[in-house]
């Protein structure tokens, strides 16, 4: 199976026309993923390399059938792209821009998360790639391959290491899910976890976190009584000083909140190994893996 | 961006919330003819964004302008905590008859915000959490909806706050919430918030941080942004695109990516070194931008040894390798660079690196190995 995108999806690109967008756009449709449509204000009828673009998202999902979105738009465009492409129907909206702001998403998340309908991936993310079937976002699929490892990570390039260490390991993946460095992202690491739970391709996850908020911890309380498969984690920022923003939005320690020591406590309380570093996780998930 | 004290009472006075009369000053006559424009008795203020001003002796009252001088004239320069003080507030010295807490801020892991308020003010709230968590009301407020004066009273009456304050905080409680909203910010705290003498509520105190990436809807933040000094190094990696954030020790670090730079500092810590800064070349970096990094960082002179961790996604090793060449060749470089590539062309920029051996160059295969041989060579050059 793998979980959020696989040979089913079909996908509409907002931003597509942009030059990011199609470089990224392009590039998944050239992994095997079915992209269908772009949208751009003003450029309907136009096309990007015979992909047919649109001016709004329902015009896109009425022509194709599309059931998938990912957001390319510029940040001050982006929290109402996500929303259009909500609106017209999409299931799965991944929002690869970041500097969204706070209070745009502050109304996004829980506005879409109140449906229940769809999931929201993002935004600040690399994206979702299910290895053999379906890539979207910016994760460099070829260091990928399918297998039985779900990975979620709030880190983009964190998620590129581990997935190459799991490949080097002789582990392929199930699906690769970059959730976004954000402070209110979209989908957060119980959302992801539940989903690899139910997911009968996926047999042991690996989790990376990192320091900032308390996503970690509330996901370890959550494993504790819901997760029936192994999961093994690695928490970035060990080092990192207090009241600093290191790089992400969300990646920053308040007052004594958002340790990556209160982050691993949680999580071994919960019986889930913490690695400490990017290399000796994937190690980890090898020896979960063998133990089956 | 974290507002000074200052700045956050300029801005929630744009929102009618009672602030004290007070003016701004960088000497002491400029203090002394600020409190000789607000006559009688002035508190002077040491303008820095960290807590604990007034242990430090950063915060001191004045009977007169002349006195007004001399404490500015000790305030003025004054390091707290790390921090120059550059400016100080003078303010109308008032009659406090009570003190609470109140902020707005936004809650992570509730996805909504939070409104907090307490009767004891004046003392972190992280430390009443911890000896008296009944002494603060919360609600959280959906961002759909807005604050209702419902809100409001949960808020003033579960703090208990004394029955005279209860009007001002009820009128003051919605203009916070709406200055918190339309300021794009993430935290909007006052401590103290004072009773005063003849029955008003007033913000003493204002703690303000606004997200940056709303700037570009918000003129007045350049300006407030202005401000702020920054200090040479960061300045020079933000012209250049670079996130940057100075550190203590003598390991520079360039990677691409947040949470692979993050990492690249613990695994070098866990190496027995200390990292000089945190620097993100973000994705998609090419050799110009490399080059500019390995500039930025190299201008430090503590920095005894480089580790540049590169995993390419979208960030192409070939280019990476080319930025580093380019380096070498434009800079001065004097200090040893360890450099791991790994990912998209990786093959290639590790070939262009080999076929062109530099003394300070030294490729590595790992992660941990390159972050080891770093550490050892930054011991080495100490």
């Amino acid at each position: 199976m793998s979980i959020l995108i696989d040979e089913n999806t079909k996908l509409v690109v907002s931003g597509l026309t942009g030059r990011e967008g199609s470089f990224h756009s392009l590039r998944n449709r050239d992994y095997g993923t079915n992209l269908v449509a772009g949208v751009t204000p003003g450029k309907g009828g136009q096309d990007v390399d015979g992909v047919p673009v649109f001016d709004t998202v329902a015009e896109a999902v009425k022509e194709t059938g599309a059931n998938t979105s990912m957001v390319f738009v510029p940040a001050r465009f982006a929290a109402d792209a996500a929303l259009e492409a909500y609106d017209a129907g999409c299931k799965t909206i991944v929002v690869i821009t970041e500097n969204i702001p706070a209070m745009d998403m502050a109304r996004v998340v829980p506005y879409i998360r109140a449906s229940g309908d769809a999931t929201l991936i993002g935004p600040n993310c690399p994206g979702v790639l299910s290895p053999g079937k379906a890539n979207v976002g910016i994760i460099p699929p070829e260091i990928a391959k399918p297998g039985s490892v779900g990975l979620v990570s709030r880190s983009g390039t964190l998620v590129y290491q581990i997935v190459y260490e799991l490949t080097e390991g002789g582990l392929g993946q199930s699906t690769c899910v970059g959730i976004g460095g954000d402070p209110i992202p979209g989908s957060d690491f119980i959302d992801i976890l539940s989903k690899f739970e139910a997911d009968p391709e996926t047999d042991v996850v690996v989790m990376v976190g990192e320091i900032g908020g308390d996503a970690e911890e509330r996901a370890a309380e959550w494993a504790k009584d819901n997760m029936t498969k192994p999961v093994v984690a690695y928490i970035a920022g060990r080092t990192a000083p207090p009241g600093k923003r290191m790089g992400h939005a969300g990646a920053i320690i308040s007052g004594s909140k958002g340790t990556a020591a209160a982050k691993t406590e949680a999580l071994e309380a919960a019986g889930i190994r913490v690695a400490m570093n990017p290399v000796e996780v994937a190690e980890l998930a090898v020896k979960a893996h063998a133990s089956l | 961006m974290d507002l000074f004290e200052y700045q956050g009472k300029e801005v929630l006075r744009r929102f009618e919330v009672p602030v004290p009369e007070g003016r701004v000053a960088k000497t002491p006559e400029e203090a002394a003819e600020a409190a000789r424009g607000l006559g009688g008795k002035v508190v002077v203020k040491a303008q820095v964004q960290v807590g604990g001003r007034g242990k430090a002796g950063g915060i001191k009252l004045a009977e007169s302008p002349e006195e007004a001088a001399t404490v500015a004239g000790d305030i003025l320069g004054m390091d707290i905590k790390g921090h120059v003080v550059k400016r100080v507030l003078v303010e109308r010295a008032g009659d406090i008859k009570d003190e609470y807490y109140v902020s707005f801020l936004l809650d992570r892991s509730e996805r909504n915000f939070l409104g907090m308020m307490s009767a004891e003010g004046g003392v972190e709230i992280e430390e009443v959490a911890v000896s008296n968590p009944d002494a603060i009301s919360l609600v959280h407020i959906d961002p759909l909806l807005g604050f209702s004066d419902f809100h409001a009273r949960k808020l003033v009456f579960g703090a208990n706050l004394a029955p005279e304050a209860r009007g001002g905080a009820l009128e003051m409680l919605p203009k916070l919430f709406r200055a918190f909203v339309e300021l794009d910010a993430s935290l909007v705290e006052v401590n103290p918030l004072v009773l005063t003498g003849d029955g008003k509520v007033v913000a003493l105190d204002a703690k303000v941080t606004l997200d940056d990436s709303a700037a570009y809807r918000h003129s007045i933040f350049e300006e407030l942004k202005a401000a702020h000094e920054i200090p040479e190094q960061e300045r020079l990696a933000k012209e250049k695109g670079l996130n940057f954030i100075k550190l203590d020790g003598d390991v520079g670090i360039i990677g691409n990516g947040a949470g692979l730079v993050m990492s690249t500092l613990d695994v070098v810590k866990d190496a027995g070194g200390d990292p000089a800064n945190f620097l993100d070349v973000g994705g998609g970096a090419d050799a110009d931008v490399l080059s500019a990094g390995l500039e930025v960082i190299t201008s430090n002179p503590e920095v005894k040894s480089v580790f540049v961790n590169i995993f390419g996604g979208i960030t192409r090793c070939d280019l990476v390798a080319q930025g580093i060449l380019d380096a070498l060749s434009r800079l001065d470089m004097k200090v040893p660079m360890v450099v791991r590539l790994d990912g998209t062309n990786a093959e290639e920029g590790r070939k262009m690196l080999a076929d062109q051996p530099h003394d300070l160059l030294i490729p590595a295969e790992t992660m941990l190995g390159a972050a080891a041989t770093a550490v050892e060579l930054a011991q080495k050059g100490a």
